[in-house]
Order: C-alpha cells, then sequence, then structure tokens
C-alpha cells in the first residue's frame, strides 16, 4: 500500500469563464490536504494564470467556496480525503453566479439580493439612548440565535434548485437575512421587508428541497428561515398588512 | 400580479393542499371499499344519486383541484420554461375553471 505522500491527485479544473472547459493537473497529494491547499499548489507550482479566491483560509471569512466534485462547499474545511474519488477530483466555480474567470465568481447579485430583501437593519435609537432590552430566554431572539451566523459565502445560493430555475429568487442566504431582522424587536422596517421577501420571487417559491441547509457549512437552517418568512407574509397577507 | 395576490395564491395552495389530504384519504378508502365489496356501477350509483352528503364531498374535492392544481401548474410552467406575466395568469385561471366544471359536471352526473 502506497503512502500519501507517494500518490498524486488528478484534478480537473474549471478554466475560462462561462464558456472554458476543465484542465487537468498532477498534485503531490499530502497528508491533512484541503481542496484549497490544492488550488493553491496548482496555482504556484504548476499555472499562474489559474484565478481564484481566498482569504482566511481557516473557515472564517466564506471567500473560498467552489463547487467540489459536484458540490458546493469551503475549499479550506475540506479535506482531499473526505471528497476524492479514488485519486481524481474535480473543482469548479461556484454555481448559479457567473463567472469572472476560473474558479472566481462574481457575487454582485448574490449580495444585491440581500439588499433587495431589505437585508439592513433600520433602528430609531440613537447613541444618546440607552440600550434595548432584549431577551436572551425570548423566541426573537432564539430565531435570531439559529440564523444570525451566517457569513454569506454562497454556497446556499449556490445549492439551491430555486435560484437555478428561477433567477430572480431571492435565495436561502438573502431569505435568511431577512428573517433575523424580521425578529429582531428593535428594527422598524417589518412591513417594508416582508413585502420586500415575498411572492414568486421570494420565500413563497422556496420548495424546502434542503439543499441550502444540507450544504451549509455553519449548520444553519435556512429553510427554517424561510418557512418563517412564509408564515409571516401569509399572516400580514391575510390581514391587509401588505 | 401583484405581491398580495402571489402570497394569497400560496396561501390558497396550502389550504387547499390540506383539504385534499383529507379527501384524498377518503375517496382511497370509498375505493377500496367499493373493489372489496365488488360493488357494481350501478350499485355505486345507487349509493351516490341523491345523496346529498357524497355529492358535497365529492363537489369540495373537485373545487380543491381547482384550486390546487393550476397554482402548482403556474410555478412548474413559470420555473421549466421561464415564462412569467399576465398571459401565464390567465392560461391557469383557464385550467382551474375548466377543472371545476369538468369535475362539477361529473359530480353532477352521479347526484340526479
Amino acid at each position: 500500500m502506497r503512502s500519501e505522500n507517494s500518490r498524486t491527485l488528478s484534478v480537473r479544473v474549471w478554466r475560462g469563464r462561462e464558456s472554458g472547459g476543465f484542465r487537468i493537473y498532477e498534485v503531490p497529494r499530502l497528508e491533512s490536504q484541503t481542496v484549497l491547499d490544492v488550488v493553491t499548489y496548482i496555482q504556484r507550482s504548476l499555472d499562474q494564470t489559474l484565478s481564484y479566491r481566498f482569504a482566511c483560509r481557516v473557515g472564517v471569512c466564506g471567500s473560498c467556496a467552489m463547487t467540489v466534485n459536484g458540490k458546493a462547499r469551503w475549499t479550506c474545511r475540506t479535506h482531499v480525503a473526505g471528497v476524492a474519488q479514488g485519486d481524481q477530483i474535480e473543482i469548479a466555480p461556484l454555481a448559479n453566479l457567473p463567472v469572472i474567470k476560473d474558479l472566481v465568481t462574481d457575487m454582485s447579485r448574490f449580495f444585491d439580493k440581500w439588499a433587495q430583501a431589505k437585508g439592513q437593519f433600520y433602528g430609531t435609537r440613537t447613541r444618546a439612548d440607552d440600550f434595548a432590552r432584549v431577551s436572551p430566554d425570548s423566541p426573537q431572539r432564539q430565531a435570531i440565535d439559529a440564523a444570525i451566523e451566517c457569513i454569506g459565502c454562497g454556497v446556499c445560493y449556490s445549492s439551491c434548485d430555486v435560484v437555478t430555475w428561477n433567477s430572480a429568487y431571492l435565495g436561502p442566504a438573502a431569505l435568511n437575512r431577512a428573517w433575523t431582522l424580521v425578529n429582531d424587536v428593535r428594527d422598524t422596517a417589518r412591513v417594508a421587508r416582508l413585502a420586500a421577501v415575498a411572492g414568486d420571487a421570494g420565500c413563497h417559491a422556496c420548495h424546502t428541497h434542503l439543499s441550502c441547509t444540507e450544504r451549509c457549512p455553519k449548520n444553519l437552517v435556512p429553510t427554517a428561515s424561510i418557512a418563517g418568512l412564509k408564515r409571516a407574509v401569509a399572516a400580514a397577507a391575510l390581514k391587509g398588512g401588505i | 400580479m401583484n405581491i398580495r395576490a402571489q402570497v394569497l395564491l400560496w396561501t390558497a395552495q396550502r389550504i387547499s393542499a390540506a383539504v385534499l389530504a383529507l379527501c384524498v384519504l377518503v375517496h382511497l378508502v370509498t375505493m377500496i371499499y367499493a373493489v372489496k365489496h365488488g360493488l357494481s356501477a350501478a350499485e355505486v350509483l345507487g349509493r351516490t344519486r341523491g345523496n346529498p352528503g357524497w355529492a358535497a364531498f365529492y363537489a369540495l374535492f373537485v373545487a380543491a383541484i381547482a384550486v390546487h392544481a393550476p397554482i402548482g401548474l403556474r410555478t412548474i410552467l413559470s420555473e421549466m420554461l421561464r415564462w412569467r406575466g399576465a398571459a401565464l395568469d390567465l392560461l391557469v385561471l383557464a385550467a382551474g375553471i375548466a377543472l371545476a366544471l369538468w369535475g362539477w359536471r361529473a359530480v353532477w352526473g352521479v347526484f340526479v
């Protein structure tokens, strides 16, 4: 049996933009090697023209998400040993986003949808006011806690079938963000936000496939957030609030 | 179609799905009963003719289908064919009306 150090990994890497193709690179296989290590090796030792995006390398920034063997993942937190099929691996840019070059996608549309979903906080207090008192045990605060840790990596958006079928759909991350604000008792834009996330391009387009929940590297449950929005929006619509 | 109407469509589909779940269950039990007991068409008609309970049940069943199916069809056509807008809405409205009329005609047929 050969040790990992004596083996090489055959890596298919997407090269080009929307049109392009996979190019194969042979990369030495190392112990505890991550997919980001592989991409970095290719760029630094084999082909300096390869473009990819990363920053922290430790699962904090969320900028290194790519499609690895057909599934969106953080490459920095994905070990080769966990995803390689034999000694082969395929690395592509995130799906559902325009490709700028190679493994780099244009995230503008993804973040624009956070703004469309009114992902900004709207409050009334100023520096002169006292802190708002929000009980950690309140249902609203607990709903926020369950959803707040999103770092905007785009894995859920890339994994969502509804985004693929309906390019106007806001997507799991933007809706998850809106859900945290709908539950924020300090926020003053609840009605406008519910209207912004409603309808055919909003939460009601979700088919509950749960791909976002299955793939979220932070183990968040955007599907539950979207379900909460559906209920809140439907209740508001029935009461004539939106 | 405005946002509120889209939300109300979704709500109508949810409510009609709940009604359908119950109706399909009753319908399946009825079918199994009819088959197991070897009921003929005449015997089935003997139970449904003049029976306002069965007529009301199946009229409700048809109504739930006529609401539920076109809304789902609208989503499927929208996602699969990238088709959106008033023409699509009118088409599925027509489909809903057709389903309701055909279904209620059948209910009337086994009632009178």
